[in-house]
């Protein structure tokens, strides 16, 4: 079990490497950042300056480790617009993310885990149609498509709710159902086909011809099995709670890691980019980690490897 | 391990092959029909859009759909929604066109590479694919993005690097059991070059699976694009796509949601199509996917 | 031209194998010092359980896994490494049957497409010809035109190895190896494709490397046979001397669990304890824990392998001890 947390361990960290390794080429190969930074008609002098200041003139390798350990050390760099650090301007905005995705998960679980289930026991039912059609409904419709349509109908429509800030908790009511409703979809959609998959083995029919309640082999045999498949869209959903309302945050104007982002994005501010980037791949590598540490739990073949995978 | 666990997919690929002949259901028709539509609208976008996408007509700015020259109205500038939605139909298609496209045959190489040399360019692919699919995707476009500006063929290769992964995990584990025990080895010893033992035998072989995984990564695909752009970074005006429009639209909900709605609903009802599509034929094809 | 067609000197192949996703790799020697030799139009059957490591002794002798230790000569000549043009040129001289006809037939290919493929690969005949070649070929096999326009899965078992016999043929090889190529057969089929190699074998002089767990087959094919376990050559000699007077007890156990028509009766050697496992291989000699006859000095010492008066050769310390007993006596 340790070995394999060990080797999990590794796995995560080599792949936040790769993150910084990819922020690093991508930024070398897109051009001087002087000349991106300070405009072109900036005058030569200031432009050198600049250079020496964030170290462009050194040999690659150098600024490669240079970047690398500066970003060990937390060093994330200062914001290339408003001279802040880059850390510091992406905390902020990081609770009213949280205040968006936390509820908005706890909406996925809460409503996607349950139809799923409902919807593989009671297969081809009214119900599993219904949930069926609702789960690829809203696989099928964008965020942005689905938080206008909610704008449109709740907010200029019938003007119950707010369409855009974060002045109270009733502006985060559309964005978090927005957020909630696909993931929901998409978690329902899931659940459901592991559930049923399970409910196709043969060790459930042979608990249910020993005569087990019905119940009973649901909750003691189906369960468990479709919860291994299932916890890794959970784990990706959780791994997401940084960067997964992107799109959302936009459509809602709600200042959050997100539209921070964006606007980065547009401004070219790398620092931030960069900084948002790093913070994403940490969250999704320590979601997987988590995920992988269940399945650990939950499926005992895969803790011991050796009786179950080898031939 | 993998070499000797690797086997299984043929196997299950034969007991496919007899099964009895079910009729298309509804819905896919009406993918299928939906599909064919959406494509002779982009090929034909020259031929049938009422006036130029740019085009003002000043004196009808944000008029209502079912106006006599302008079916689908017009935006604040008086550009005709109806032109500019099938530009953007033509624009979007050929964003996830080529992206998929890119990525399938991306994705296939550096699975058959994997699969060819093994050691080290097997472990390097594994870790790029572990990677990728471990990043969230909008994540990593945004940052190239950032960096690179935007242009169209950039943006369709950004977006082609959307799910490579998952052919090239399907082309590596497919031509490794093929190529131990299987067709692809025996083909190999009658003494057959590696490009005509992957090109001639493998690929054929994989392709229908290679096929249901386009047609479930297209719908990801064009929503990928529809909401960059949609937040302004992904196709450029004064081109326009079906994300841009929305995004367009979206200033305009209060007064004029006719905008946005056109092509938001363009978008669900292609992704739906494609989905269902998809879902059907890999269920007839190859339940293996998952 | 005096060299033999196949000379396999003292090769070895190893895998590391590990048990499930990250448990310690464990080495498996899978061949461990085997050396054979198949003449021009005689048969070598190779005979030993699964795991014994005559597949991949199979494979070693064409080439198609690189040896660890050890080298392969044919027609005098290291075979070239693998996966170079050379390597590809010599597939044309050296072809292989194998036991899954249906897996080594592309299913997306009509059988003529495919038994016309060493034609196109090595450039044989003008292109207009190959499918008139092809058609003899097929004919030559026991397969009728029309059966060459079907696919794989359309065929009967015993027509597609006849196919894949024919793909084998078409460059006119001087070495085939067959690995199990009737085991997956119906009984019925079996004989008909092992007379369809005999004749083959008569006609065009082929040297046949057969490998198979089934002594039936091995018998009636084989001039030399030579009897593996566990990665080694416990026996080999000329196939008649062998069957009929087993040196090894191990050669003696398969013989008695191999009925013959017209013997009844002989005591049957059942093998005791675990089938091998070439991941645990046990010390001294490695048949000694299944042995009969295994004494202290078995579980010590490797026997080696080494000629017995008449001719054979015996990796066995009881058999070689009889011999000099013998030979002391007389």
């Amino acid at each position: 079990m340790l070995r394999f947390f060990l080797i999990r361990l590794a796995r995560a960290l080599l792949t936040v490497a790769l993150v910084v390794t990819f922020a690093f080429v991508v930024l070398r190969l897109s051009g001087d950042p002087a000349l991106i930074i300070m405009s072109v008609d900036a005058p030569p002098e200031a432009i050198a300056a600049f250079r020496k200041a964030w170290g462009l003139d050194d040999p690659i390798w150098l600024q490669y480790l240079r970047y690398f350990s500066a970003i060990g050390q937390g060093e994330l760099g200062q914001s290339m617009r408003d001279g802040r650090p880059a850390i510091q301007l992406v905390a902020e905005r990081i609770p009213a993310t949280l205040a968006l995705t936390l509820p908005a998960l706890a909406l996925k679980l809460g409503i996607g885990i349950p139809s799923g289930i409902y919807a593989a026991l009671n297969r081809d039912s009214l119900t599993d149609r219904i949930v069926m059609i609702t789960a690829v409904a809203g696989f099928t419709i964008p965020s942005f498509v689905l938080g206008l349509v909610l704008v449109l109908i709740f907010s200029v429509q019938l003007g119950w709710l707010p369409s855009g800030g974060q002045e109270s908790w009733r502006h985060a009511i559309l964005p978090v159902v927005t957020l909630g409703i696909g993931g929901a979809a998409v978690l329902a959609r899931f659940t459901r086909s592991a559930m049923l998959e399970v409910l196709g083995q043969s060790y459930i029919r042979t608990a249910s011809a020993k005569g087990v309640p019905w119940a009973a082999v649901v909750r003691g045999h189906a369960l468990p099995n479709a919860a291994v498949p299932t916890v890794t869209v959970v784990g990706f959903m959780v791994g997401s709670l940084i960067a997964g309302a992107v799109v959302v945050e936009s459509v809602f104007s709600w200042p959050g890691v997100g539209r921070l982002l964006v606007v980065a994005v547009s401004n070219r501010d790398l620092a931030v980019v960069q900084c948002i980037l790093l913070l994403v791949a940490i969250t999704m590598v320590s979601a997987n980690l988590i995920v992988d540490l269940l399945y650990g739990v939950l499926d005992p073949r895969l803790r011991s490897g050796a009786k179950a995978g080898g031939h | 391990m993998a070499d000797i666990t690797a086997s299984t997919a043929p196997v299950v690929a034969s007991k496919a092959a007899p099964k009895p002949k079910k009729r298309i259901p509804l819905l896919v028709w009406f993918g299928i029909i939906w599909i064919g539509f959406i494509i002779i609208v982009a090929l034909s976008a020259d031929w049938i859009t009422p006036y130029r996408f740019t085009a003002y007509d000043l004196r009808n700015r944000l008029s209502l759909p079912f106006h006599p020259l302008h079916w689908l109205g017009t935006d604040e500038l008086g550009r005709d929604v109806l032109s500019r939605l099938i530009i953007s139909i033509r624009i979007s298609l050929l964003v996830a066109f080529g992206a998929t496209v890119i990525s399938a045959v991306f994705g296939t190489l550096m699975g058959f590479l994997a699969a060819h040399f093994r050691g080290l360019v097997e472990q390097f692919v594994l870790m790029l694919a572990d990677f990728q699919a471990a990043m969230p995707f909008l994540i990593l476009a945004l940052s190239v993005l950032a960096f690179f500006g935007n242009s169209l063929p950039l943006f369709i290769c950004l977006m082609g690097l959307y799910g490579w992964e998952r052919y090239a995990r399907i082309a590596r584990g497919l031509a490794i059991s093929a190529g131990a025990q299987g067709y692809a080895g025996a083909v190999r010893q009658i003494g057959a070059s590696p490009s005509r033992v992957y090109l001639r035998h493998i690929l054929p072989n994989i392709a229908s699976t290679l096929i249901v995984s386009m047609t479930l990564t297209f719908p990801e695909v064009i929503l990928l694009e529809s909401g960059l752009s949609f937040l302004g970074l992904g196709v450029q005006p004064p081109m326009t796509s079906l994300g841009n429009m929305v995004g367009y639209g979206r200033e305009y909900l209060t007064r004029a949601p006719w905008i946005m709605l056109a092509p938001a609903c363009t978008i669900v009802m292609t992704t739906l199509a494609v989905s269902l599509v998809g879902d059907w034929l890999r269920d007839r094809l190859d339940p293996t996917l998952r | 031209m005096n060299a033999p067609l196949l000379q396999v000197r003292n090769v070895a192949r190893r895998y590391t194998m590990r048990r499930g996703l990250l448990g310690r790799p464990v080495e498996v020697r899978a061949v461990d010092g085997v050396s054979l030799t198949v003449e021009r139009g005689k048969t070598l059957g190779v005979v030993g359980e699964s795991g014994s490591g005559k597949s991949t002794t199979g494979r070693l002798a064409l080439g198609l896994e690189q040896p660890d230790a050890g080298d392969v000569l044919f027609q005098g000549a290291a075979l070239p490494a693998l996966g170079t043009a050379d390597w590809r040129k010599i597939r044309a001289r050296m072809q292989m049957i194998y036991q899954d006809p249906l897996g080594a037939l592309d299913r997306r290919l009509s059988i003529l497409e495919q038994v016309r493929e060493p034609y196109d690969v090595h450039g044989i005949g003008d292109p207009k010809e190959r499918d008139g070649l092809t058609l003899k070929l097929l004919q030559s096999v026991g397969l009728r035109a029309d059966q060459g326009a079907r696919y794989p899965h359309e065929l009967s078992g015993g027509q597609r190895q006849r196919a894949v016999i024919a793909r084998a043929l078409a460059t006119k090889p001087d070495l085939l190896v067959c690995d199990e190529p009737v085991s997956a057969l119906d009984v019925s089929i079996q004989a008909q494709v092992i007379n369809l190699l005999v004749d083959i074998q008569q006609e065009l002089g082929l040297g046949l490397l057969f490998i198979s767990h089934d002594l039936k087959v091995i018998r009636q094919v084989s001039h030399r046979v030579a009897v593996m376990y566990l990665g080694r050559i416990v026996e080999e000699g000329e196939a008649d001397l062998l069957l009929q007077a087993p040196a090894h007890p191990y050669t003696e156990a398969l013989v008695s669990a191999a009925p013959v028509p017209g013997r009844r009766g002989r005591p049957r050697i059942v093998l005791q304890g675990d089938p091998p496992n070439p991941a645990a291989r046990p010390s001294g000699c490695a048949f000694h824990p299944r042995c009969h006859a295994a004494r202290d000095r078995c579980k010590v010492e490797s026997p080696a392998l080494l000629p017995l008066p008449d001719g054979r050769l015996t990796a066995c310390h009881v058999a070689h001890d009889q011999a000099n007993f013998l030979k002391a006596a007389s």
